[in-house]
């Protein structure tokens, strides 16, 4: 069968594919760690049934647990560690799109040279937490 | 789906019961810096997530049998008939649709069937509109919320029950934009065994409506899959096939904008993630199998009618009346 794939669509295809895996095998691998009480969670695991019954602005205040990127001082906690290879997941679309820059940039395709680099920083401003973070 | 995504699932599976096996029979007892809270269930810590994983694997079987995206499913079935509140099961619904989203992109960018620059433009629109989306969702009372995903989620059956495809739209001549853009390709069919060519037309309505799907995919925590492949398909003429696989790798771009809004606003519990990703995955691949011995078009009945009680749930429920 004949590939009609461009070279950025490999690209994007060959690391999307290698951090997809890396990051399932990351969210599976921290959750054994989680639930198997190798690291104590931050929110006691028989105690989660009884937050997530809640809105997320009562959740936060009641468990005291810090929304936006505060987890990442906490990776001791196996709560918090999950949140690793989640965030990696969503991480990974800003990192493909990037990886394929130099290669429009060469073929000089201004449109979309300018397309993905308002789209980086779109999914960045949207990672930062600078749009708010604490829920309601 | 492709063989990749075949391969990684064949990997996965065995770690899948591994984890689920050491998690559920582990005991965790320790001194916890959270507040406690007073107790609303009796269950075993274990239990919802369980529960969570199993209906996930029949909502990810089920997804494959009807050709819908498995954050439709899991949104409205799951805030309707478990526990969980909105807020949580948005945030959930939005990490499956972009992790099978993820899981698919590869495949379907090699083989040439999702279009890198069909999808970069859309994708823009729709992911700094998920993010409007995402932030509105969390922003209104949940119970206004909850009617407009009720509205919603039986507006997509009814799209679901009318919607056309159509193999190759006629496409006479291509709009300024797309051709500006270069929105074009080829992809070899195998059921005709030839190479077809596809262009694109009306490319301004059509990201026009990506600004709407976009905003709705954000607020109700949606993968959206039913709404990108009629306008890629039935609006702009882009074959099926080259729709059905562009919307399923958009969807791993819009939903990443959204789910960072979710994330950072702390409506993203790893204890309802990981079984849900784990369990749809798990259903998806075992779907596909199952996919050759069945009929889709029974199961495709059945969802749509699964999806309609959980739709008119999901409206009286936020009308306080269910």
């Amino acid at each position: 069968m004949a590939s009609q794939a461009t070279e950025e669509q490999i690209l994007y295809a060959n690391i999307l594919n290698k951090g997809m895996l890396f990051g399932l095998i990351g969210l599976i691998v921290t959750f054994i760690i989680y639930g198997a009480g190798i690291l104590e969670p931050k929110i006691p695991l028989e105690q989660v049934q009884n937050y997530w019954v809640m809105p997320v602005s009562d959740y936060l205040a009641k468990s005291g647990i810090h929304a936006g990127w505060a987890w990442l001082g906490n990776l001791g906690y196996g709560d918090m560690l999950n949140f690793l290879p989640i965030a990696f997941l969503s991480l990974l679309t800003i990192v493909c799109y990037i990886a394929i820059l130099p290669g429009l940039m060469r073929k000089k395709d201004t449109a979309y040279v300018v397309l993905v680099i308002v789209e980086v920083v779109v999914l960045v401003v949207a990672a930062s937490g600078l749009l708010g973070s604490g829920g309601h | 789906m492709s063989k990749r995504v075949l391969q990684i699932f064949k990997f996965i599976i065995p770690i899948i019961f591994v984890s689920v096996c050491v998690v559920g029979v582990s005991d965790v007892s320790a001194a916890h810096p959270a507040e406690a809270v007073e107790a609303t269930s009796q269950h075993a810590w274990w239990f919802w997530p369980l529960i969570l994983l199993i209906l996930s694997f029949v909502l990810g079987v089920f997804a494959v049998l009807a050709g819908v995206g498995g954050g439709v499913l899991y949104v409205p079935i799951v805030s309707g008939f478990l526990p969980f509140h909105l807020d949580f099961v948005r945030g959930a619904g939005l990490i499956v649709a972009l992790a099978g989203a993820l899981a698919a992109g590869p495949g379907l960018l090699k083989k040439g069937m999702a279009d890198l620059r069909l999808a970069i433009p859309m994708a823009l629109i729709a992911s700094t509109c998920a993010i409007v989306g995402a932030m509105i969702g969390l922003a209104l009372p949940t119970n206004i919320v909850q009617t407009l995903l009720g509205a919603t989620i039986l507006g997509i059956v009814v799209i679901m029950i009318k919607a056309k495809k159509s193999e190759y739209p006629e496409v006479p001549k291509p709009d300024a934009l797309s051709q500006s853009l270069r929105i074009m390709g080829v992809y070899h069919e195998p059921t005709l065994n030839k190479d077809v060519s596809w262009q694109i037309h009306r490319t301004p309505i059509g990201l026009g409506l990506f600004v709407v799907i976009g905003v709705m995919a954000g607020m109700f925590g949606l993968g959206a899959g039913w709404a990108n492949v009629p306008v890629l398909n039935l609006l702009l003429g882009a074959p099926i096939k080259i729709s059905v696989a562009t919307s399923k790798f958009l969807l791993s771009i819009t939903d990443t904008s959204a789910a960072w809004i979710y994330l950072n606003n702390g409506a993203v519990l790893p204890l309802m993630v990981v079984p849900s990703v784990v369990g749809i995955m798990l259903g998806s691949f075992i779907g596909v199998k199952v996919l050759a011995v069945t009929k889709p078009a029974i199961i495709r009945i059945l969802v749509i009618v699964v999806l309609g009680i959980a739709g008119l749930k999901a409206l009286l429920k936020g009308l306080g009346i269910g």
